[in-house]
C-alpha cells in the first residue's frame, strides 16, 4: 500500500515545478518526439538510413555509447575524493553520482540497441537465454560489466533513498561494501569498453595500449563536469550544502585528469608521427585530412581547442575559483570530450578502411535524431530521479509526510 | 456500485484483450516460432529438417520458384584452401559478378563479396595507394596490377572470436560461416576483419526473382535478411558437393585455384609445393587459407 502512495506521491512531485521546469519538460518531450520519428524511419527501412556503410561500419552511435560509459564511470569515481577529503554531504554525492551513473548506463545500452541491425534479437546476448560468447568476445564482457554496474548502482541508490523515505537507518555495511565494489567496477566498465576497440589488430588506430588509460582520463574530465554544474544548481535551489572549496577541489582534480589525458595523447601522437609508419594515415585523416577529404578536421580541432581552453581555465587558480569561468570551462571540457568520443574516436578507426579505401562519413539526420531521442529520454529520466531524490533528501518527502496528509484528508472528510 | 461496474468492465476489457492477443498470435505463431529459433549449432537433426522445410516454403512463396536449401555438413579429411595468381589476374571483375549471381547478393543496394583492388606496380601490395573504383575502357591498365580480396578463411579468425552471440564460426572444413537467423547485426566482426570481407545488409536485400539462384545452403547463399552480416563461404553450397567455387569457374585467365589442403594430390598442394606463396597482412597472425602467388 505504501508503495502505491510512494508512486502516486512521486508522480505528483515530478509533474510539479516552476515555469522553467515545465519549459524544460516540454523541450525534452518535443525532442523525444522529433527523435523517435527519425528512429522509426530507421526501424522500418534499416540502418541504410544512417550514413554508415561497409567501410565505416561503426560510427556516431558507438561513439555516443563510449562517451556515456565514460560519464557513468566518472560519476561514481567522484565518491573517492568525497571520501578522502571528507566533504560533508558525502551521502548526497553518492546518491546523485549513482543516479547519474544509472541514467548514463541505460543511455549507453540504448545506443547499442539502436546500432544493431536486429534489435529484436537482443536477447541472444543475454546469459542463459541466448548464446553469450563469454569469455571470448569483449562485447559480451562489456555488456556483462555494464549490466552488473547498473544493478549495483541501482541497488545502492534505491536502498539509500528508500531508507531516508521510511526514516530508517540505512544498512551502512552493505552500502559501503557495494560502493567499494562499484568504484573498481567503474574503472572496469570503461577499461573493458576501451578493450573492445583496443583488442582489434585490424584497426591500427585503436590498437594502442594507451587507449584504456586515455579513456579513463577523459572520462574524469567529462563526468565531473556534469556533477560540478549539478551541485551548483542543487546548492542554489535546495538545502544541499557543498562548500566552495569542495567544488574547487573537484575542478582541481579535473585539471590533473586533463593533464594526464593531454600527456597520453601527446605520447601517442609522438610515437605515431615520429615513427611515421603507414598507420599514421588514420591520425592524418583525423587532424589534417587526406587529399581533399578533410571532413573530420573541423571536429578534431574544435575538440582540441575547447579542451585546451578548458584546461587553462581550470589550471589558473583565479579562473578556477571564479564560478563564471569555471562553468564555461566545465561546458567546454564536456563538449570537447563529447566530440572526441562521438566523432574523433570511432570514425578515423575506419577511415581509410582495412583495404585502404576512403569512405567519407558524417552522421545522417536520422542518426542525429535518434541520438537526440536517447539523450532527451536520458535527461528526462535523470530529471525525474533527481527531483524525487531532492524531495526525499531535502524536502521531507517521506512515508510520515504521506501518512500525515492522508489522515488530514480523512479528518477533513 | 460504481466501483463494481468499473471492475466488471475492466475484467471484460482484459479478457477481450487476451482473446484478441491469442487470436493474433495464432496466425503469428510461425513468426513467434522464428523469433525463438535457436542458434543453428544447438539444433537437433529433426529441428534442422523442420526449419529447412519451412524455409524452402517461405522462399517459394516469396520468389515463386522451388528452392533447395542444403544443410550438408563438412566431409571428413577436408580443409579447403584457395590460391590466386597475381601475375595472371587482369582485373576484369568477372569473379565479382559471378559471385553476386551464385550467392544471391543484394543487387540494390549492391553487395560484393569480392573486392578487386587496382595497385601500382611500383608500389607493390600497398592498400593505401590502391583503388577499388577503377573504371577504364579496358583492363589491365598500364603500370598496374590487380589484387582481388575476399574472405581469407583464416585459420585464426578474429571475426568469430569477437562475435558476442556465437553467430559466426569456423566449420570443420575450414569455412567461416554466419547463421543469418542468429546474427544480431552488431557488426563487431566487420570491425575485427582485417580484409573488409564482411558485408552488412544495411537495407532489405533485393534480388529479382528471375535472377535468384535456388540451389542454396543454409550457411551460405540462401536469401538473407535486413540487418545481418554476410560473407564469402568459398561457395559452400558448391564445394561440399565436390564442385569449384563460382569465381574459380568463371576466371577467364585461370588465376584462381581451389582444392583440399589435406589431399596431397590436389592442385592447391601442388602450388604450395612448387610456387612461393604469400598471405595478406601476415603480421596480424590470422593465418589465411587464401594464398597469393606469382605463377609466371
Amino acid at each position: 500500500m505504501n508503495f502505491i502512495h510512494f508512486i502516486r506521491g512521486s508522480l505528483k512531485i515530478i509533474f510539479q515545478g516552476s515555469k522553467m521546469y515545465y519549459a524544460w519538460l516540454l523541450f525534452l518531450f518535443l525532442m523525444i518526439l522529433w527523435g523517435a520519428l527519425g528512429y522509426g524511419n530507421q526501424l522500418a527501412e534499416g540502418l541504410v538510413k544512417t550514413h554508415m556503410r561497409d567501410s565505416v561500419s561503426w560510427a556516431f552511435y558507438i561513439g555516443n555509447f563510449t562517451f556515456l560509459v565514460g560519464i557513468a564511470a566518472a560519476a561514481v569515481m567522484l565518491v573517492i575524493p568525497a571520501y578522502i577529503y571528507n566533504w560533508k554531504p558525502i551521502k548526497e554525492i553518492v546518491i546523485f553520482g549513482e543516479l547519474l551513473a544509472v541514467c548514463a548506463v541505460i543511455m549507453s545500452i540504448a545506443f547499442i540497441i539502436v546500432d544493431i541491425g536486429n534489435p529484436q534479437r537482443f536477447w541472444h546476448m543475454l546469459p542463459g537465454l541466448g548464446t553469450m560468447n563469454f569469455p571470448s568476445s569483449m562485447l559480451s564482457w562489456d555488456f556483462f560489466v555494464l549490466l552488473t554496474y547498473l544493478i549495483i548502482n541501482f541497488a545502492v541508490v534505491s536502498h539509500l533513498l528508500y531508507s531516508i523515505f521510511y526514516g530508517k537507518e540505512y544498512n551502512k555495511k552493505a552500502v559501503l561494501v557495494l560502493v567499494f565494489i562499484s568504484i573498481p567496477m567503474a574503472v572496469a566498465i570503461h577499461t573493458v569498453t576501451a578493450f573492445l576497440y583496443n583488442a582489434i589488430p585490424a584497426r591500427p588506430f585503436w590498437n594502442s595500449a594507451l587507449l584504456a588509460p586515455r579513456f579513463l582520463a577523459s572520462a574524469f574530465c567529462s563526468g565531473p563536469a556534469i556533477l560540478l554544474i549539478l551541485f551548483q544548481l542543487l546548492r542554489k535551489f535546495t538545502h544541499f550544502e557543498i562548500k566552495d572549496e569542495a567544488i574547487w577541489t573537484i575542478a582541481e582534480l579535473m585539471v590533473y585528469a586533463m593533464f594526464i589525458y593531454l600527456f597520453f595523447t601527446v605520447a601517442e601522437l609522438f610515437k605515431e608521427f615520429y615513427s611515421g609508419t603507414e598507420h599514421i594515415l588514420y591520425w592524418k585523416y583525423l587532424l589534417f585530412g587526406i587529399g581533399d577529404n578533410k571532413e573530420l578536421v573541423p571536429y578534431s580541432w574544435s575538440s582540441i581547442i575547447m579542451g585546451c581552453i578548458a584546461f587553462l581555465l581550470f589550471l589558473v587558480p583565479r579562473t578556477r575559483k571564479n564560478f563564471v569561468t569555471l562553468n564555461i570551462g566545465a561546458v567546454l571540457i564536456y563538449a570537447s570530450v563529447y566530440v572526441e568520443k562521438g566523432i574523433a574516436l570511432i570514425i578515423p578507426g575506419f577511415t581509410p578502411d582495412t583495404l585502404g579505401q576512403i569512405y567519407v562519413y558524417t552522421p545522417s539526420m536520422t542518426e542525429i535524431r535518434t541520438a537526440a531521442m536517447i539523450f532527451s529520454l536520458g535527461f528526462l529520466l535523470f530529471t525525474f530521479l533527481v527531483k524525487i531524490a531532492i524531495a526525499i533528501i531535502f524536502e521531507d518527502y517521506s512515508v510520515k509526510s504521506i501518512e500525515k496528509k492522508l489522515t488530514m484528508s480523512e479528518q477533513r472528510n | 456500485m460504481k466501483a463494481n461496474k468499473s471492475r466488471r468492465s475492466f475484467l471484460k476489457n482484459i479478457s477481450f484483450a487476451t482473446a484478441s492477443a491469442l487470436a493474433l498470435s495464432s496466425c503469428e505463431l510461425k513468426s513467434l516460432d522464428k523469433f525463438f529459433q535457436k542458434n543453428f549449432r544447438t539444433l537437433s537433426k529433426k529441428e534442422i529438417d523442420q526449419m529447412i522445410k519451412e524455409l524452402e516454403e517461405d522462399y517459394q512463396t516469396k520468389y515463386g520458384k522451388e528452392f533447395h536449401v542444403s544443410a550438408k555438413p563438412a566431409t571428413d579429411q577436408t580443409l579447403f584452401g584457395y590460391a590466386l595468381d597475381i601475375s595472371r589476374c587482369i582485373g576484369c571483375r568477372r569473379c565479382v559478378y559471378a559471385c553476386v549471381e551464385e550467392n544471391n547478393q543484394s543487387r540494390d543496394p549492391q553487395i560484393h563479396w569480392i573486392q578487386v583492388l587496382q595497385m601500382e606496380k611500383e608500389k607493390g601490395v600497398d592498400f593505401a595507394h590502391s583503388d577499388v573504383h577503377y573504371n577504364p575502357e579496358k583492363v589491365p591498365e598500364e603500370g598496374h596490377f590487380y589484387l582481388p580480396v575476399q574472405c581469407q578463411q583464416c585459420r585464426n579468425p578474429q571475426c568469430t572470436t569477437v562475435c558476442p552471440v556465437k553467430a559466426t564460426w569456423q566449420e570443420p572444413d575450414g569455412i567461416v560461416v554466419v547463421d543469418y537467423n542468429w546474427c544480431i547485426g552488431c557488426r563487431y566482426c566487420m570491425a575485427a576483419c582485417p580484409y573488409g570481407a564482411r558485408h552488412f545488409n544495411w537495407a532489405e536485400p533485393n534480388v529479382p526473382a528471375d535472377k535468384i539462384n535456388t540451389e542454396t545452403h543454409y550457411l551460405g547463399n540462401r536469401p538473407r535478411l535486413k540487418g545481418v552480416v554476410e560473407k564469402c563461404t568459398f561457395c559452400i553450397q558448391r564445394v561440399r558437393e565436390g564442385r569449384y567455387p563460382a569465381c574459380v569457374e568463371v576466371c577467364p585467365v585461370g588465376a584462381r585455384k581451389f582444392g583440399n589442403l589435406l589431399d596431397p594430390e590436389s592442385e592447391i598442394r601442388y602450388i604450395l609445393e612448387n610456387k612461393r606463396v604469400l598471405v595478406l597482412k601476415q603480421e596480424l597472425n590470422t593465418q589465411p587459407k587464401f594464398y597469393y602467388f606469382f605463377g609466371v
